[in-house]
């Protein structure tokens, strides 16, 4: 009988029935989008992180910041000799180390010893400045400009176009890219595994101080480099033995070599800039934390935690929006559709006064009758769920179909954390970069549960409140007028 | 048999107790059969809703073969209520949203029978009280009479002792009155029910063997030799 009485309720009181679960479908709905765009801000947190670190990396060791004033002696400068030789095309590479600051290689041997580090391993991050160019004697011309820089070159010696013979001008292709020398007997780690190896091959683990290179592919189509040909860096023919593509599009450096041969190039032997550190499990990171920047003085530690912190741009605004007002609004709507959900069963008892009367007069339990009202409010839930999840996904498609695009600015210009790993230009101060992120809404089992379990309990406070009010109803009820 | 002694009904209308019944003194012996009068506001419902177990006296005993409803626990009393009271209401009180067949199985499903037992014996009861050809119909798609019939099906398909009836004619046509209470008289021989009937027909009350009139919460029966 339970379930007839049941089925007839619900078939025949249909639109009562849509009103309380289309609440309860508003809130689940919210609460799936609003989860589920969380979920995608936090993914695409990930992905920004992770092209900077790699997959797996925790955190990153570098060396402590140094007192200012340390940096300005290691300035890039150039030096070209003054050749009498007209003409002369010259040629030199800057090779700099991002940050100006290195540890020596045996920190990450000390990494690797921490407790609760799983894998520790060190990178070298360089930034190249070539120029190319030619001085050109001062010439005797009517001229009006006297420097013919190249494309996207920079300009050395304005000469003043007065129709004097000057100092002459330069004509300088000035171009910079990143190398990173990554340790090719530990590549499970660091910021290569963020790229995924389009042509060729990636590092052989016995290619510890090869001349073999891997260039993003990126790079490579600006420079026409492929599988076979060479790439120079500061004088060094490397062969380049594959194309990596970045994940996210966007790659940690341009060319990667064997960490050996950048610690030769950049004159900094037995050095690192980054040691990337993976936890034992995600719960240690704290802790690993700590213990580094105890037992290795002198390193500053940051973690992904760290890092996302330091992300900027409408990425985190509207993160931040989600985990505010997002979850908030959800929260609200979803207690607003248990209450009406509550209320509406609670009055619908009341007009069914009469009816349950009745069946107490007839000398059914109350009980018995308490729980058609449960039944009845559980079921009604049940159909917002399938609604409100429904719906949900809905929009969660949307949103991922849409996918708005999102721009993250990493790494805080005051230094406060050290700064992203991977600067873009050669100081400092200028570790950030900015990535456009698309959006999406990944909809997770979990949340689905949770969303069936939201409707349970809506469908649980829905009934609280009608079968309370039923269960305090009499027989005498029974033959009560009821308007 | 029923004993009443000193029942009273007190209801608060406000501030103001009302007595419904004020000490009311009646004994209705088994398988016979009472017919209740009075004024509207009299105190007749009353009556029957303690005769029923539908509610307790606010004093006063009433003992239903020789137990007190007055003071049964709430769980016997909703066995009492299940097992040897069958109720006919003015307006009918059927399940709107079941139907003719399924409001009669309601009677049955606190005695936990199984659902075959109970949808033959609901059949059986329906057919007894002539709507054997319609168990599927809503009580929105029956004429009042109709209704009434299924309602005394429901009160009946559990065999009970007593039938208690207030005012079950009150809300049919002229023409359906006759008939319905036709059907209650030849259901009560019957069954050899304790039958009491609450009715406004003054012209009923005066066949009837006894009468209890019933004003300002008391009772007074009247034998009546002739009928
Ligand atoms: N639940 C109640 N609350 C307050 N007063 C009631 C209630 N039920 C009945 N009464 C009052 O008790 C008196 C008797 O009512 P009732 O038994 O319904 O009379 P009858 O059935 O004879 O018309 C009336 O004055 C009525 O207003
Ligand atoms: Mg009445």
């Amino acid at each position: 009988m339970f379930f007839t009485y049941l089925r007839r309720e619900l078939r025949r009181r249909r639109k009562a029935a849509l009103v309380v679960a289309s609440g309860l479908a508003l809130g689940i709905a919210l609460v799936i989008i609003v989860t589920s765009v969380s979920s995608g801000m936090s993914k695409a947190q990930d992905k920004v992180l992770e092209s900077l670190y790699g997959l797996g990396t925790d955190m990153t060791v570098t060396k402590a910041a140094a007192a200012q004033g340390a940096g300005g002696t290691q300035r890039p400068r150039f030096e070209f000799d003054a050749k009498e030789d007209e003409d002369a095309t010259q040629s030199t590479d800057r090779v700099m180390v991002q940050g100006f600051q290195t540890l020596a290689s045996s920190t990450v041997g000390k990494v690797g010893e921490q407790a609760g580090v799983a894998d520790a391993v060190g990178g070298l991050s360089l930034t190249v400045m070539k120029v190319d160019g030619q001085f050109k004697r001062g010439e005797f011309k009517q001229d009006e400009s006297a420097g013919q820089g190249g494309p996207g070159g920079g300009q050395g010696g304005g000469g003043q176009p007065q129709g004097e013979v000057q100092g002459g001008g330069a004509s300088f292709d000035v171009n910079s890219f990143t190398v990173y020398g990554t340790d090719v007997t530990q590549q499970d780690l660091g910021p290569l595994t963020s790229s995924q190896i389009t042509k060729g091959r990636t590092f052989k683990a016995t290619e510890t101080d090869a001349e073999v290179a891997v260039v993003d592919s990126a790079y490579a189509k600006e420079k026409e480099l492929a599988v076979g040909r060479t790439v120079t860096v500061s004088g060094t023919e490397y062969t380049v033995v594959g194309v990596s593509t970045a994940d996210s599009g966007d790659a940690a450096a341009n060319v990667y070599i064997p960490l050996k041969q950048a610690q030769t190039v950049a004159d900094s032997k037995d050095k690192v800039t980054t040691v990337y550190v993976k936890a034992a499990g995600s719960q240690q990171i704290d802790t690993v934390k700590a213990a580094i920047q105890k037992n290795i003085p002198g390193t500053t530690v940051t973690t992904s935690a760290d890092l996302a912190d330091t992300v900027s741009g409408s990425l985190s605004t509207a993160s931040d929006l989600a985990a505010g007002v997002g979850k908030w609004l959800s929260a609200a709507v979803l207690v607003a559709a248990f209450l009406v959900a509550g209320l509406l069963t609670s009055s619908a008892v009341s007009r069914r006064v009469r009816e349950f009367g009745t069946l107490k007069a007839l000398g059914w339990k109350s009980g018995r009758v308490t729980r058609q009202v449960i039944g009845e409010a559980l079921v009604n839930g049940l159909m917002g769920g399938v609604l409100g999840i429904a719906a949900g996904l809905a929009g969660a498609y949307v949103v991922t179909a849409i996918s708005p695009t999102l721009t993250a600015q990493l790494g805080s210009t005051g230094g406060g954390t050290g700064g992203g790993p991977m600067g873009g230009g050669g100081g400092r101060q200028t570790a950030s970069r900015t990535l456009d992120i698309a959006l999406t809404a990944p909809v997770s089992l979990s949340t689905v549960l949770g969303a069936v379990a939201l409707a349970v309990a809506g469908g649980l406070i829905a009934g609280a409140f009608g079968g309370w009010r039923a269960s305090r109803l009499r027989p005498a009820d029974a033959l009560r007028r009821v308007a | 048999m029923y004993q009443l002694k000193g029942v009273t009904k007190r209801y608060m209308r406000g501030k103001n107790p009302v007595d419904a019944l004020a000490g009311v003194d009646l004994t209705i012996e088994d398988g016979g059969r009472l017919v209740i009068q009075g004024p509207t506001g009299g105190g007749k419902s009353t009556l029957l809703q303690m005769l029923g177990g539908l509610d307790r006296p606010t004093a006063g005993t009433i003992e239903l073969d020789g137990v007190d409803l007055a003071r049964l626990p709430e769980s016997r009393l909703t066995k009492v209520r299940a097992e040897s009271i069958g109720f006919v209401f003015q307006s009918f009180n059927l399940i709107p949203t079941l139907t003719a067949q399924e409001n009669v199985e309601t009677a049955l499903v606190p005695l936990g029978l199984g659902a075959r037992n109970r949808r033959e014996r609901a059949a059986e009861e329906l057919e007894s009280v002539g709507l054997g050809d319609r168990p599927n119909h809503l009580p929105s798609e029956m004429s009042g009479g109709q209704q009434q019939r299924v309602a005394i099906a429901r009160a009946l398909v559990k065999r009970p002792k007593v039938l208690l009836a207030d005012e079950p004619t009150g809300n049919l046509d002229e023409s359906m009155r006759d008939e319905i209470m036709d059907l209650l008289d030849g259901l009560w021989k019957e069954h050899g029910l304790t039958f009491v009937m609450v009715t406004h027909d003054s012209s009923l009350a005066r066949k009837a063997p006894r009468v209890a009139t019933i004003r300002k919460g008391k009772v007074t029966v009247t034998e009546n030799a002739a009928a």
